[in-house]
């Protein structure tokens, strides 16, 4: 079961024009898929990824400049209707026809993760890269949980999951297929039925473990002629155990330390699981200025020992202009724990600057953790524009690693708060109305005053003046 | 220490305790790890061990060690960063099982639930209090009473507010609420007045301190009852002892509060289900909170569960009686400047720029022995029994507790002995400036320490100040001595503890009688030391370094040769 975490991140990247995609692409294409991936818990993940790619020259820059490159979170957002409606008008079928028939917001909101993505970059379009295409990927994820959605009932069915079914597909896609994990856990026989079976099966290396796929094609006429609909089944043979579900090999928790509003300190457990080898990581981490980062408390730790990073880039914060910025490349070791801990300060704000509910904390953005994760089975190189959508989440770099991407939890932390309550208000009312009557009062009594001749004439008096300097007459 | 009085006997139960290193009952850890994974929580487990300073008799443990196991639910669109937590604590049998089966009943019935804006924390921890502190320690990766444990797998975030449920029958006729905490902290009333929301809803019949709510203020009867209850409460706030284990939370900011399901063989009863739908109603309305519990008041007194005496009603009190060591202070400055300027005067040279002749000087220097001498007193009553236990079990036939408490007390006894003035006469023709200038000194000291305590736990200030003010003015080394001197050994912090004692189990209407207080005194004696080792509290060192100095500093004046 995995556990909830933002959606909030709506991070834009935008990846240099590598060399990844060779072949000519058709243009404004659209591919939709739907991975459903049965959990061991009992519980059920569905992905689905829309990716729109068209040939419209935009703006075209040249090389990319690293000083352009930008990052932002917003760790507070919360998982919303709102931020779906939008998301859902992007896609060029809306929830007419294909896939995005099932994306319902009162049952995907009923889920216990979800996460919600908008990737857009440039991708070459030849070898030289001379014309670029623009692609527009949008990918959600949502994990339906047995005890809430399934009312503890463990068999799932698309009409169980999303209260629809599947009737025809998009009329804009070149692809929509719904792929469904049925990698056998156990050696004797399957544990997982599904239902209609599937024409074809797909076999790959995701996350570092070979993976069997069933395959629905939409655009398959047989597929929903048959039944005028397409509700896929999945069966449990033998009922999953609760048992917890299978470690990844990266993973990380992040947490406030200490107590107290003086200091604290933000300590990132970084755990490789990998039972003999050991990989980089690269550690992002923004904190905001009002935490005061005593960099020369910066330890790192494994296996008791300390663990130099091999790259630091340290870039101090700006109060009120820039958070601090850092980032590190650490080594992991085989099946270790690393800690990576600094302590902090709580700055005290002015106090127009406290958000209107300053009891609540203030957020912290996640780390962002960046590795290639060493995997069981090597994967051979495929071709990015046959293969499914789902296989360029996660990338292979060159057969036996991996590329993830974590975000750790973002945090809450208390600083220092005055009590904004009715004392503190009558205190500000009466200083501000005895600063006004104060200021005024004193301005009166030390005001000399003067009595000015009124001026009469104005413009027209003033250009008769001039005229009357230049001819030398003096004025009025 | 009733049931082995034997010292011998204790002494050999303590080995064989020591050696077995067995508890006989001891937390089911696989099952409940078990029955929360299928219940749909995500399960960890947190193995602590601490070894005591010296063996806790009441509770029977020397050398603890046990596992702490907690189901964290996700709240399904929150990113876990803020969470609530439900604790049972379970002590060393199983008295408490009633309160485990509530919890993985309602974390089963909040499991299916989709509403849950904070995580919550389904905690059960071993050895009661000490599993408590152990996982708040490792939770906050903190270590401050030196526990060991092992670190935490799985957090939840910020806690926003923690539950502890004690429930000692299957048969709930009433629902205690506690709100003591550690060194008198007490959570946000706000907490506790949801509480009582909640008991009023569901028809629960709540009490606080042990004592029904009054129900008639305005006859004599009310009242009467409230200020028993509040007198209760003053008592135990002053203890400063953690009275359950939300008391612990408190250092954390986490505002918590313990219930306790009562069987006090009342005609109606209730069954789980109505203490179940309280704590899940506590939980929803605590799960909705946009900010942390932050308003209304922190510092408050309870003579019943829907009246509190706030902080600007009670604060003026103690300031009183502290205004009376400080005029005292100033009436012996006064006389002091008077005796200085009497003597400079026949000199020729009066003038206020000198406040201090040189005379006063020396009688400033005289000082330094009493003071060094009682604060090393104060020292040696804080350090020396525990550090002494294991020669004073070899030489005398004592177990290590009742040594630790026999040796406290001996200082304590022995400081009252011990010759402070080492001084010589020195002044003859002012004998009085000497114990005077003392006295100005001990009465400035009683009253900084007195009003430092009166802001953070009120209760204990105002207690102490009751008790050691009068006499700390009265002391002076004329007049009727011996009444002075009882009067002094009566309200020394020892004797306050003593007397404390007889008036809690007085206004609980459990009278004690002089030997079973004496036996409570000894209990409350190693509690105290024992608290301040293995949860931080600050009662013994500030009893033993700050208040016990002050007081034999009085006793000196009144001896003062």
């Amino acid at each position: 079961m995995a556990a909830a975490m933002p959606l909030a991140l709506l991070v834009l990247l935008l990846l240099g024009p590598g060399g990844w995609c060779l072949a000519e692409p058709p243009r404004d294409s659209l591919r939709e898929e739907l991975v459903i991936t049965p959990l061991p818990s009992g519980d059920v993940a569905a992905t689905f990824q829309f990716r729109t790619r068209w040939d419209s020259e935009l703006q075209r820059e040249g090389d990319t400049d690293h000083y352009f490159l930008r990052y932002a979170v917003l760790p507070r957002e919360v998982v919303c209707t709102e931020n779906l409606t939008p998301w859902k008008k992007l896609l060029p079928c809306s929830s007419k026809a294909g896939l995005s028939v099932l994306l319902k917001a009162d049952r995907l909101f009923h889920t216990s993760y979800h996460s919600q993505a908008v990737h857009i970059r440039p991708v070459c379009r030849n070898a030289r890269c001379t014309s670029i295409s623009w692609e527009l990927r949008q990918t959600l994820s949502v994990v339906f949980d047995a005890f809430i959605t399934g009312q503890g009932k463990k068999d799932w069915s698309l009409f169980r999951m999303f209260s629809r079914t599947l009737t025809e597909p998009c009329p804009l896609a070149s692809e929509s297929r719904v792929y469904v994990d049925i990698t056998t856990y156990n050696q004797d026989n399957e544990t997982l039925e599904v239902h209609p079976p599937p024409t074809t099966t797909y076999q790959d290396v995701i996350l570092g473990t070979r993976k069997t796929y069933a395959i629905y094609d939409l655009l398959d006429t047989a597929m929903i002629n048959n039944s005028r609909n397409l509700n896929i089944q999945l069966k449990w043979k033998r009922p999953p155990e609760n048992e917890a579900p299978p470690v990844p090999f990266l993973h990380a928790q992040r947490y406030v330390s200490g107590y107290g509003l003086q200091k604290g300190e933000l300590s990132t457990l970084l755990y490789n699981t990998h039972p003999y080898r050991a990989f980089p990581v690269l550690l992002l981490d923004t904190v905001p200025w009002y935490l005061r980062l005593y960099v020369h408390t910066l330890t790192i730790t494994s296996k008791g020992k300390e663990n130099k990073p091999s790259y630091i880039h340290y870039q101090p914060a700006q109060d009120r202009l820039q958070p601090h910025l850092l980032e590190m490349l650490i080594q992991l070791p085989a099946n270790s724990v690393t800690k990576v801990s600094i302590q902090f300060e709580r700055a005290l704000l002015k106090w127009t600057e406290y958000t209107p509910d300053p009891n609540h904390g203030f957020y912290v953005s996640p780390s962002v953790l960046s590795a290639l994760v060493p995997s069981m089975v090597a994967a051979k190189p495929v071709d990015w524009e046959e293969s499914p959508l789902f296989n360029s989440l996660f990338p292979v770099s060159d057969g036996s690693n991996y590329f993830v991407r974590l975000y750790t939890e973002p945090l809450l932390v208390n600083l220092p708060t005055p009590d904004f309550s009715m004392p503190y208000n009558v205190i500000c009312l009466t200083c501000t109305v005895v600063a006004v009557c104060y200021g005024s009062f004193y301005n009166l009594l030390t005001r000399t005053f003067h009595i000015e001749e009124p001026r009469t004439g104005g413009l027209a008096k003033r250009l008769a003046n001039l005229i009357r300097r230049a001819r030398g007459v003096p004025p009025l | 220490m009733g049931l082995l009085s034997d010292p011998v006997r204790r002494r050999a139960l303590a080995r064989l305790v020591l050696r077995l290193n067995a508890p006989l009952w001891a937390l089911p850890v696989a099952w409940l790890e078990r029955t929360m994974r299928s219940v749909g929580l995500e399960v960890y487990t947190q193995s602590f061990s601490r070894k005591l300073p010296f063996p806790d008799e009441t509770h029977e443990r020397y050398m603890v060690s046990g596992t702490n196991v907690y189901g964290i639910l996700r709240a399904p669109r929150a990113a876990s960063t803020e969470s609530l937590v439900l604790t049972v604590p379970c002590g060393s049998d199983s008295t408490n099982s009633q309160a485990v089966g509530l919890l993985l009943a309602l974390a089963a019935h909040f499991r299916g639930q989709i509403y849950w804006a904070k995580d919550i924390v389904f905690l059960v921890t071993e050895h009661d209090l000490l599993g408590t502190e152990a996982w708040l320690e490792a939770y906050h990766d903190v270590n401050v009473t030196g526990m060991q444990s092992s670190p935490l797998q799985g957090r939840a975030g910020a806690i926003q507010a923690a539950v502890a449920l004690e429930l000692s029958s299957d048969v709930v006729t009433s629902l205690d609420v506690a709100v003591e905490g550690l060194n008198g902290q007490l959570p946000n009333l706000d907490l506790l007045n949801l509480f009582q929301t909640f008991c009023q809803k569901g028809g629960l019949l709540c009490t606080l301190q042990g004592k029904l709510q009054p129900q008639d203020w305005t006859s004599l009867d009310g009242p009467l009852q409230g200020l028993q209850t509040l007198l209760l409460m003053v008592l135990r706030q002053a203890s400063g002892r953690p009275h359950g284990s939300h008391g612990l939370f408190l250092r954390y900011r986490v505002e918590a509060l313990t219930l306790r399901g009562i069987n006090s063989f009342r005609q109606y009863k209730y069954d789980l289900v109505a203490v179940g739908k309280a704590l899940e109603g506590m939980f929803r309305k605590l799960n909705h909170l946009l900010e942390r519990l932050h308003q209304s008041f922190f510092l408050y007194l309870l003579p019943g569960l829907s009246r509190f005496v706030s902080i600007g009603l009670y604060m003026p009190a103690v300031g009183f009686l502290l205004l009376v060591l400080g005029l005292k202070a100033l009436e012996l400055w006064m006389q002091l400047h008077e005796a200085g300027m009497g003597l400079e005067e026949p000199g020729g040279a009066p003038g206020p720029s000198v406040p201090l002749p040189p005379s006063q000087g020396v009688g400033l220097a005289s000082l330094v022995a009493p003071l060094l001498i009682s604060q090393a007193m104060g020292l040696a009553l804080y350090v020396l029994p525990v550090l002494g236990q294991h020669v004073a079990t070899q030489h005398f036939p004592v177990a290590e507790a009742e040594a630790v408490v026999l040796t406290l007390l001996a200082i304590y006894a022995a400081g009252l002995a011990l010759p402070h003035n080492t001084h010589r006469v020195i002044s003859t023709q002012a004998p009085d400036r000497g114990w005077m200038a003392l006295k100005l000194v001990a009465l400035i000291y009683l009253a900084l320490q007195l009003g430092c305590i009166a802001l953070t736990n009120f209760s204990l200030g105002f207690l102490l100040a009751t008790t050691m003010v009068p006499t700390a003015a009265l002391a002076k080394p004329h007049g009727p001595r011996t009444l002075y001197a009882a009067l002094l050994v009566l309200t020394s912090p020892a004797a306050t503890l003593l007397g404390s004692l007889f008036l809690w189990r007085e206004l609980q209407e459990a009278p004690l009688s002089l030997a079973e207080g004496w036996q409570l005194f000894l209990a409350a004696l190693a509690q105290g030391v024992l608290e301040h080792h293995t949860y931080g509290a600050l009662l013994f060192p500030l009893l033993s370094l700050g208040l016990y100095p002050c007081w034999l500093l009085f006793w000196n004046v009144l001896f003062w040769k």
